[in-house]
């Protein structure tokens, strides 16, 4: 069996940050494995150990900065990994979700994986959307939000759990191949081991540009473009008790004591 | 010429963003100059067409298919519709369910998507506002496209109200059966336990902040020198540091307590749509630029643990 793990790698922004046209001045930013995609690590991995002949591949969209990341999930135990990235796409300035799931689409359709895992959503832009994207353009089942997996890998069924709102989960059958999003807490991802991360140095990294992948410069025609990124306006009015954690504790108790929360 | 809004309902009952997309359904038809279609499909069509006719609904079209959600039922009908009516916007909600469907409709209808939309401005290009790394900055997405799909992060329109003439009408629709490859097998509830966070007055609730398990008997001796009940973020749970019934937000519990402690949140906004209810919020965070700020009604800005200790021993507690 084979499973394809979608992984991107992620900027955070630091508490104190400026905008530099149309993203956070890169001073600002640190990068790291996305969270959700983590997960979908870790569950691959317990899948291949649990069953005989699995075989864990990773594949991400973005630049040489990326393949950090990507060595993080080969460290954790994923076998190989592809890394898709080319001038054309350094070039665009925006990737939107079609254009992800058909790069993706055309990974997919050379590793004919059994199941693809993929995290419910990036942690920078959030659209949380690939996923089911790339389900629907190769033509795979699919479920979104999974936060248990049973996977019957004889049959290719998955048995998931999806997090619906207000502490309630679906149980749903889904037939492989398939693309099984994959939400936080539905395991504990594993740290990378000294001996993991030697040995993730010496196991393949493919980079794959669009001719590779049959595609031309056309994917990266979209019509969504990022237009404009600004810092909020606080809504808040917090009243903001300032001084020295003693001080400001103080404060907070007093009120707490006049609210009548606590007494004396 | 229309916008399409799609619905949703769960156990026999009409979500709120089912309202909600009317709201934004109605505030995009307006921006284009053309009419609202309602979808509702799966459950009772009928029953819930009645309560989703409200003012500014041009017409419903009901797809009496299933009981429950299911995603291959609900891309299939959706795209049938849209090809049926052309309408120039796919309007869903960015709820769980609206994300297991509505990214599988733009790619069958080829249209642009994007998401989360928590305003937009369709005078002219549709201008879409979005947030991004965690709600620290707003963007602008503009799409270039007269036919498009989107989705609205719930709960920031507001539940369509009155009552509509729509003309609600049965949508001729064959399903193909050899397509729906999901089945859904039933439903069940999570994070019951010894304490229902949603009955407590005073919650102390816990996040990303605390660092290390090792840590939570701090913010427990807290809770305790105040009598308050403990409660948390989505990470905390997700380590498995507390039950699931301890959870407030979006996939958790919501609550609404008269006095809401945040300790270390930063405010995601799953974890502010479990709270906001909540009397009075005080917020005791870092960054002062975090989104909890702008719901907190009183805020300290400093280490949790230069400042919880202080406040254990106020109320003659001992901090662990």
């Amino acid at each position: 069996m084979k499973i394809l793990v979608t992984v991107k790698e992620v900027a955070q922004v630091d508490d104190e940050f400026e905008i530099d046209g149309l993203d956070v001045d890169e001073r600002y930013l640190e990068y790291d494995l996305n969270e959700w995609d983590d997960y979908a690590v870790e569950e691959a991995v317990q899948l291949s150990e649990a069953n005989d002949d699995v075989e864990v591949v990773t594949v991400t969209v973005g630049p040489e900065r990326s393949e950090e990341t990507v060595r993080m999930a080969l460290a954790k135990g994923a076998d190989r990994a592809l890394r898709v990235w080319d001038d054309t796409l350094a070039g665009a300035e925006f990737l939107d979700v079609s254009t992800k799931a058909e790069l993706l689409a055309a990974v997919v359709e050379e590793e004919d994986p059994d199941l693809v895992l993929s995290g419910v959503q990036a942690d920078d832009d959030s659209f949380g959307a690939t996923g089911v994207a790339l389900a629907e353009r190769v033509g795979f089942e699919w479920a979104a939000v999974v936060n248990d997996l049973d996977h019957d890998a004889d049959a290719n069924v998955s048995n998931v759990r999806r997090e619906l709102e207000g502490g309630v989960e679906e149980l749903t059958e889904v037939e492989g191949p398939a693309v099984l999003t994959i939400q936080t807490g539905i395991n504990e991802p594993r740290y990378a081991s000294l001996r993991g991360i030697r040995q993730a140095q010496r196991k393949p990294l493919d980079v794959l540009g669009l001719d590779d992948l049959g595609l031309d410069d056309s994917v990266v025609e979209s019509p969504v473009a990022l237009t404009s990124m600004y810092e909020p306006e606080s809504e808040g009015d917090a009243v903001v008790w300032e001084g020295s954690a003693e001080e400001t504790a103080g404060e907070l108790a007093t009120f707490l004591r006049e609210k009548g929360v606590v007494e004396g | 010429m229309t916008v399409l809004a799609v619905t949703e309902h769960r156990r026999g009952e009409l979500r709120d963003p089912s309202f909600e997309v009317v709201t934004a359904g109605r505030e995009l038809a307006d921006a284009l100059g053309t009419d609202l279609h309602l979808a509702v499909i799966g459950g009772d069509v009928e029953g819930f067409a009645d309560r989703l006719n409200r003012e500014g609904v041009d017409a419903i079209h009901t797809v009496a298919e299933g009981e429950e959600f299911n995603h291959d039922v609900y891309t299939q009908a959706v795209t049938a519709m849209a090809e049926a009516h052309d309408p120039d916007a796919v309007l869903m909600a960015n709820t769980v369910n609206g994300l297991d469907y509505a990214p599988a409709v733009a790619g069958a209808l080829d249209r642009p998507l994007v998401t989360d939309a928590v305003a937009f401005d369709a005078d002219g290009t549709l201008e879409v506002t979005r947030e991004q790394y965690g709600g620290k900055v707003e963007t602008t997405v503009e799409v270039d496209a007269d036919r498009f799909a989107l989705t609205i992060r719930p709960a920031e329109w507001p539940a369509a109200e009155g009552t509509g003439d729509a003309e609600i009408a049965e949508f001729d629709f064959d399903l193909d059966e050899s397509a729906v490859r999901s089945d859904v097998k039933g439903f069940e509830e999570v994070g019951a336990g010894d304490v229902d966070i949603s009955e407590a007055d005073v919650l102390v609730s816990i996040g990303r902040g605390i660092e290390e398990e090792d840590n939570l008997p701090l913010v427990e001796a807290l809770a305790d020198a105040l009598g308050a009940t403990l409660s948390s973020s989505r990470p905390i749970v997700d380590n498995g540091w507390l039950p699931k019934n301890r959870q407030v937000g979006q996939s958790g519990k919501v609550v609404t307590p008269d006095v809401y402690i945040a300790i270390g949140i930063s405010g995601a906004v799953q974890h502010v749509a479990g709270m906001k209810g909540s009397d009075t919020i005080i917020a005791v965070n870092t960054d002062p630029n975090a989104p909890i700020m702008d719901i907190a009604d009183y805020a300290i800005v400093d280490d949790l643990f230069d400042v919880v200790p202080e406040l254990i021993e106020e109320f003659g507690g001992e901090a662990p």
